[in-house]
């Protein structure tokens, strides 16, 4: 079984980044891009997340969804104060962030395999930095395939982008809800892995999104016979501390701000199924 | 989605085709609508087909999607033989067509090949789609109520 280990250097104390960009997404979410105001924090890698504090309101954990140097990106979605805080940011306003903390997707274990990225909603934001390297790094890997399940079309994240992503690497797009203009795929995210182009036996799953999401795809990543230690999925619980020390995001025996977020399926699949956690 | 052919045992694999005839539809066809005779069914080679519902005020609705490799249509299997849904072609479409009121009548007078169709077709079909629709109810993607997690 592979344990992915969290990195060791963390900053417990919140480090003031300025934003530097702001744009909305949807009609509840703004992607936000933040640069540190004096000394920056350790260097962040996919998968990892932020404690970012709204001053005066409060912090959350947010994934990085960009990583350019010391600047650091996240997508937000209002659905309390503090996230509510962070979408109506302006460039300029500071904030305080902390971290990185976590576990990583681990690009690097895919080295020469297929790569399937499975996101699901808002899910698509911890999965962005993967693209991006893969893009970047073209021979490193084998096919590139990026399977999009989303509410609405107007709930899309990064619509400029996934154009250009389309143009590279396998783009498949379904969602739950269509409008009248949406001329694509509808349906669950699952549906598209028949279309993906990807070797089970040769290919890792990165899967990022609700956790029924999360479980029905592992599921049919298994069903085809892909090893469980390849499949890796980013959990979520309700983290405080980011640090292992509250126990609010306890996942039987896992610490998820601390052994998680990201962790292999062959780690997660026994405790999800485990009513009283 | 499924390769529903490549699912089905070799001999069985056979035994469908041999009631299948190629056919082609441009996009924007309407292949059947919403209780209309449920006389045929396909199963798709390439394209996008777009299974709708009419809505009083709202027109065709579109439900759920179905493309390549996947098989269109099971309304033909139970009486009274009407379509539940509509569907229309989003892309060009090639597809086999079969003759329903024949391959219910071979499935009649094979009951072993007609009972591994209808298994094949209660799995991956009707059984994927009632999975599928159970999900969507769920609304995985929508709003949350509370904030403690990183990516969603």
């Amino acid at each position: 079984m592979t344990v992915l280990a969290p990195r060791a250097s963390v900053a417990t104390v919140p480090v003031p980044y300025r934003v530097v960009e702001c744009s909305a997404e949807s009609a509840d979410t703004a992607t936000i891009a933040l640069e540190p105001v004096g000394s920056p924090l350790p260097a962040f890698t996919p998968g990892q997340y932020a404690m970012v504090y709204a001053f005066g309101v409060g912090d959350i954990p947010l994934s990085v969804c960009g990583i350019d140097g010391h600047r650091l990106t996240h997508t937000v979605r209002s659905v309390g104060a503090t996230s509510a805080a962070l979408r109506s940011l302006r460039p300029g306003t500071r904030v305080g962030v902390r971290g990185p903390f976590g576990t990583a997707w681990d690009l690097d274990a895919a080295s020469g395999r297929d790569l399937l990225l499975v996101a699901g909603g808002i899910g698509l934001a911890p999965l962005r930095p993967l693209v991006h390297d893969a893009l970047a790094a073209p021979q490193r890997y084998g096919r590139l395939n990026v399977l999009i399940g989303a509410r609405t079309p107007g709930d899309l994240l990064y619509t400029e982008e996934l154009r250009r992503w389309r143009d590279a690497a396998r783009t498949l797009v379904t969602v739950d809800r269509p409008d009248a203009t949406w001329t694509g795929d509808v349906g669950v995210v699952t549906a598209l892995l028949d279309r993906a182009a990807f070797d089970p036996a040769n290919s890792v799953a990165f899967v990022c999104g609700p956790e029924v999401m999360i479980r029905a795809t592992a599921r049919e990543l298994v069903h085809r016979a892909m090893d469980p230690d390849r499949i890796r999925v980013s959990l979520e619980r309700t983290m405080h501390c980011a640090t292992g020390h509250c126990g609010h995001c306890q996942l039987g025996p896992l610490l998820l701000c601390r052994d998680g977020p990201v962790v292999t399926w062959t780690h997660a699949q026994t405790l999800l199924f485990v009513r009283e956690l | 989605m499924t390769d529903f052919l490549g699912s089905l045992p070799p001999t069985l694999r056979g035994w469908l085709l041999g009631f299948a005839h190629d056919t082609s539809f441009p996009g924007d066809t309407r292949l059947f609508a919403e209780g209309g005779a449920a006389d045929r069914f396909w199963l798709v080679r390439s394209g996008l087909i777009a299974l709708d519902v009419h809505i009083p005020g709202r027109g065709a609705v579109v439900v759920e999607t179905i493309g390549d490799g996947e098989l269109l249509g099971w309304s033909w299997l139970f009486e009274p033989y009407q379509w539940h849904l509509g569907a229309l072609t989003r892309t060009a479409v090639e597809a086999y067509e079969f003759d329903a009121p024949q391959v219910r009548a071979a499935m009649d007078e094979d009951p072993a090949a007609g009972l591994a169709l209808f298994r094949a077709i209660g799995d991956q079909v009707i059984g994927r789609r009632l999975k599928s629709a159970r999900t969507r109810l769920l609304d995985l993607y929508g709003p949350r109520s509370f904030e403690s997690g990183p990516a969603r």
